[in-house]
């Protein structure tokens, strides 16, 4: 009898003194759609960093995705996550607008306007190119149809969107009238505009719409890679847009957890040399130097125009082309 | 004195006190909520809203493919029904147990495989392409839809009142000299009514709140394709809140006088 209550006692207090010892860590990182394999390699590698400067905390990891406006959402109506690293600036400064979560200057904190990897939009199209696409012209061509998704609903077809139209002000010397004309013509060949950036993979993959699908270039590659390259080929068009999915702290969340430090150093990380490798694997564009010279292979060289030199940034790109009235509406009320 | 009906089952101050408690928690106070929501707006800007010609091109899109999928299962459904109750054949519980399974499946994953089949490249829609006309991406693959998320409703409604007629009254009625059209006509639609609309009811509302199956075959286009459930979504991602509860309170508004007023005429029938 005795001997087991003391075997109890002493199996009590270890269990006590371990858990004192090691502390446990949960982190949850909400993110978009296409990020799923990129986070789920960087988790595993900032996992084993930490541990190497932290034995005794027990990290926990945990991701999160949907669409970009979705999970913005989410963390605004109450989601604790620690971390955000969504399809587009505009979407993080709507958590700290509406949330009141993130400083307003958030996109300071970290280099390159908190943005550690980019990519930029591509064509998919069926093997050996059936149609000739080249470039954003050909897109207007007759019998040619083209998938996007829809771009209130979806942050990735926003960026396909502003890349059309960045075509379309070249093509027409900067003619904002030519240039709306262009992108409703485009529109005009899309036979279905999905929800999201999933939902035209799969109307193009799967049930076989269209003859090119704009992309993110990573999806791109991502698709390719899961269909054996067999079926489709990648076009890079004359001109696109860097997309830059940035990231953030959600500081409200992360203090009252007591997971600031590792949060900030969950991110920090992602522009090291290790996290960058790990974009550039999962065909994001590194923005370190050195990572990006050794997968310039992978990538086409773009003219690229950027959202906030071009476009004078999402707070006013937004409500110009994508809020109720804004030009997307507009083209399709002409139509 | 004060006669009291007192019921076999005793507690009526509990049972109703639970019953309040419970319709609070779950229908009352989330759907006052966003009324409380939407009355940040002013009538004026409420109007503005609401009477956008997009909005009112998704209400016609949402409610007349709803009605049409509830016609059609009215009409299908009651078949179904009368089917699985007056005939026993082989297979009979397996064809039984199938009727429920739209519920069962993931609405998405309905939608995906109904695109997957009837897209202009797929297995049915191909058909359709040779013969001129599209199923998916436009009002008739919703409808499809709808109908295909909504089917179990009048058959489950139908299928227990049918079972209680005694097959007798109907050869009672065939023995004085009724045609089958007659017994239809005169026995079984007037007991079957009641609950048919019902399941009717049930359809319809399903069908135009339903969002996942339908939005992968709708094709999403504006003013032509565009159901209210998505336009709400869209107002939601520009981060529009009361946009979005604008058009919840419409929705929810056109769908409780419609089900109100199939309520009464349901008790027009049953109480003559």
């Amino acid at each position: 009898m005795t001997i087991r209550r003391y075997a109890l006692a002493a199996l009590a207090s270890a269990v006590f003194a371990g858990s004192a010892v090691a502390k446990d860590i949960e982190l949850l990182n909400v993110s978009y759609d296409p990020t799923r394999e990129l986070y789920q390699e960087y988790n595993a590698e900032f996992t084993d960093f930490w541990k190497k400067a932290h034995p005794e905390d027990n990290l926990k990891i945990q991701q999160s995705h949907g669409g970009s406006g979705k999970q913005a959402r989410a963390v605004i109506d109450g989601l604790r996550a620690d971390v955000v690293t969504l399809a587009l600036a505009g979407d993080i400064d709507e958590v700290s607008k509406l949330g009141k979560s993130i400083p307003e200057n958030w996109q300071t904190r970290l280099p390159d306007a908190s943005t550690p990897y980019t990519s930029t939009i591509v064509f998919l199209v069926r093997k050996g190119n059936p149609k000739g696409i080249k470039d954003w012209g050909d897109l207007t061509k007759n019998g040619v149809e083209v998938i996007t998704p829809n771009p209130k609903t979806s942050g990735g077809a926003r960026w396909n969107f502003l890349a059309a139209w960045a075509y379309g002000l070249k093509a027409n010397g900067g003619d904002e009238a030519k240039a709306k004309e262009y992108v409703q013509s485009l529109f005009k060949h899309v036979p279905v505009l999905d929800t999201g950036a999933r939902g035209s993979t799969i109307t193009f993959v799967n049930n076989n719409i269209g003859d090119v699908l704009l992309a993110w270039e990573n999806e791109a590659f991502l698709a390719l890679k899961e269909q054996g390259g067999d079926q489709f080929e990648i076009v890079a068009p004359s001109i696109s847009i860097l997309a830059e999915p940035p990231v953030a702290v959600v500081d409200k969340n992360a203090e009252k957890k007591g997971t600031k430090d590792i949060a900030e150093a969950y991110l920090k990380h992602l522009y090291s040399p290790a996290g960058q490798e790990i974009a550039a694997k999962n065909f994001y564009r590194p923005r370190d130097k050195e990572v990006a010279a050794k997968y310039a292979k992978q990538f086409p060289d773009l003219k690229l125009v950027t959202i906030d030199k071009d476009f004078g940034g999402w707070k006013t790109a937004q409500p110009k082309f994508f809020n109720d009235g804004g030009v997307f509406d507009q083209i399709y009320k002409a139509q | 004195m004060s006669r009291r009906i007192s019921p076999v089952i005793p507690g009526f101050g509990l049972t109703l006190g639970y019953t309040l408690v419970y319709l609070s928690l779950i229908v009352l106070i989330p759907l006052a909520a966003m009324f409380v929501h939407a009355a940040q707006l002013t009538w004026e800007q409420f109007w503005a809203i609401v009477s956008a010609p997009r909005v009112l091109a998704a209400l016609k899109l949402s409610f007349g493919t709803a009605l049409y999928a509830a016609i059609i299962n009215g009409v299908i459904g009651t078949l179904l029904a009368w089917v699985l109750v007056r005939y026993t054949f082989p297979g009979r519980k397996v064809i039984d147990a199938m009727i429920d399974l739209p519920f069962a499946l993931p609405t998405a994953v309905a939608g995906i495989a109904l695109t997957a089949l009837y897209a202009p490249t797929g297995l049915v829609g191909q058909f359709a392409t040779d013969l001129g006309f599209k199923i998916a991406y436009t009002p008739l693959g919703i409808t499809l839809a709808l109908t295909f998320v909504t089917m179990p409703f009048v058959v489950r409604t139908v299928q227990p009142v049918l079972a209680d007629i005694p097959r007798e009254v109907e050869e009672a009625a065939a023995c004085l000299g009724a045609k089958p059209l007659q017994v239809f006509r005169y026995i079984l639609a007037p007991a079957l009514l009641p609950a048919w609309l019902t399941g009717f009811a049930l359809a319809f509302a399903r069908g135009v709140g339903e969002y996942g199956s339908v939005i992968f075959i709708a094709g999403n286009m504006p003013m032509k394709t565009e159901i209210l459930p998505l336009l709400i979504m869209v107002k939601l991602d520009q981060y529009d809140y009361t946009g979005a509860t604008a058009i919840g309170v419409l929705m929810l508004v056109v769908s409780f006088i419609l089900l109100l007023l199939i309520n009464l005429l349901q008790r027009r029938i049953e109480t003559p």
